[in-house]
């Protein structure tokens, strides 16, 4: 109940909707407290992960490309050294809003670390997928964080991302893996950019088949 | 990774290691598994020293294949429960294996503790054997393309069937460009005569030096396939298949047993 309390979440009154729909509040309440992280409000790790294993799971039976994020806060130790943590933590609220501006509504954003966040994308061309990364970015370089009144910061974040294999039978914590290495990529060449796997090519064209099954081409050879 | 085990001597007399070489396909149900099998026979019986190591970690079936039924498996050797001595166990056809077991779906999960531990194993049994034979498993999944990276020499296995030649080619080039491959073995299986095998290289060559040498870094070293055998639609492997029994054993005269103990043969020396 003091969990729920300091959520600030408002339970009905047991007495008038009786004790059925009272413990399904608290249970809802529960669930929700247990998926969300604190202070920015976004899904938690825990969530993050079910979203991914879910999206796995989706990917390898119906083939559409989804994208994974892992976005890092750039020099946030210095941020926290320099104005205090509770500068700290409103700037990751600040960034954890900036970010939610710009998901759609079926893609799950999470805060999985200290300063790091992660967003999956399903159903998201390979294509697309640079230029989401680079609108996350410039989106949190342009946000102002008042950290007391009168002086406002501005921080960057560096992003890594990776697609899903078309192909069955991955599994989330190497999708997690090779997204992280485009994050230490993104890292170690400067900061404030996005880098993404180059997706998988194992996609045969339509000009590849007709040369492999071109028969004029098969004729000749016997 | 190798440094944490004991090395062999340097110098002259340092240990040979075995050859590793994983059989995969792409397309599912063209005879990885039988090709896998009958293969370490053929290389047993040539005197090799042969360990199959059962790589389809999700949905192995070299035990039903073979017709054991192993109360331990590599399961058991991931969660420490056995040493892995315990596990190798004797195949008919006078090589060893290790045995994934069927249904360990969960390692789609493991996956990052499990390419440590295939890589640990590979490294431990590398010195006591002349062939180490990789069953990988069908797709090409992160799994699979793990396995195949731990291995020397990759055989890629296809049939004249459409839907099979066109998943070797997305094998091939994927093992191209994300593998840097530049050797890739093929063995074309159930060919409807003499000298399919031969034409249907041709054909994947000739897309991959078209489509995949000019998007590598050098262009000047084009992937080569080197065609190491064909194997004849035979009935005589659908019945050592139903039968559960290696055909080298079970049909030693039939015209895919021939077929392929000519691969082993190539793959000996």
């Amino acid at each position: 109940m003091q969990l729920l309390q300091q959520s600030g979440r408002e339970l009905p009154d047991r007495k008038q909707v009786g004790h059925v729909v009272w413990l399904q509040a608290v249970l809802d309440g529960l669930c929700e407290i247990s998926s969300r992280d604190p202070l920015t409000g976004l899904a938690n790790r825990r969530q993050f992960e079910l979203a991914l294993a879910r999206e796995v799971d989706r990917v390898a039976r119906a083939g559409e490309p989804a994208l994974v994020l892992m976005i890092d806060i750039d020099h946030f130790k210095a941020v926290n050294d320099a104005h205090g943590h509770a500068a700290g933590d409103l700037v990751l609220k600040a960034i954890a809003q900036a970010l939610d501006e710009c998901i759609r509504p079926m893609d799950t954003l999470a805060r999985v670390g200290g300063e790091e966040f992660a967003m999956v994308l399903p159903n998201c061309p390979p294509s697309f997928g640079l230029a989401v990364a680079e609108r996350v970015r410039l989106r949190v370089q342009a946000r102002a964080v008042a950290v007391t009144p009168g002086q406002q910061l501005y921080v960057t974040v560096s992003i890594g991302g990776a697609f899903a294999p078309q192909w069955v039978r991955s599994s989330a914590p190497l999708w997690i893996d090779r997204a992280d290495q485009q994050l230490y990529r993104a890292k170690a060449e400067g900061r404030n950019r996005a880098c993404l796997e180059q997706p998988t090519v194992s996609l045969v064209s339509a000009e590849e088949k007709g040369l492999l099954f071109g028969t004029s081409t098969f004729q000749d050879l016997e | 990774m190798s440094s944490t085990f004991p090395s062999a001597p340097s110098g002259p007399a340092a240990v040979s290691r075995a050859r590793v070489l994983a059989v995969t396909s792409g397309k599912g149900g063209v005879g990885k598994t039988f090709l896998t099998a009958n293969l370490a026979a053929g290389l047993a019986a040539r005197g090799k020293r042969v360990l199959v190591l059962d790589a389809d970690l999700g949905l192995a079936n070299l035990d039903v294949a073979l017709n054991l039924f192993p109360k331990i498996t590599l399961h058991d050797v991931f969660t420490g429960k056995v040493g892995l001595e315990e596990a190798i166990l004797p195949a008919p056809g006078g090589f060893s294996v290790l045995l994934a077991g069927s249904g360990l779906v969960e390692y789609s999960r493991l996956t990052a503790e499990v390419r440590e531990q295939l890589l640990r194993i590979i490294d431990t049994l590398g010195p006591r054997y002349d062939h180490i034979l990789l069953d990988t498993g069908a797709g090409i999944s992160d799994v699979v393309l793990y396995a195949v990276s731990l291995a020397d020499d990759v055989l890629v296995l296809a049939t004249p069937e459409p839907t099979s030649m066109t998943d070797a080619y997305a094998t091939i080039k994927v093992l191209a460009t994300q593998q840097n491959r530049r050797e890739i073995r093929l063995v074309v299986n159930q060919v409807g005569r003499i000298g399919e095998g031969r034409v249907i290289r041709t054909q994947l060559q000739l897309v991959v030096d078209r489509f995949v040498a000019p998007t590598l870094p050098d262009t000047g070293a084009a992937p080569t396939l080197e065609l190491i055998g064909e194997v004849p639609l035979d009935p005589a492997v659908r019945e050592a298949v139903q039968k559960r029994k290696l055909l080298l054993e079970l049909l030693p005269g039939s015209a895919a047993a021939r077929a392929v103990e000519a691969i082993a043969g190539r793959l000996a020396s």
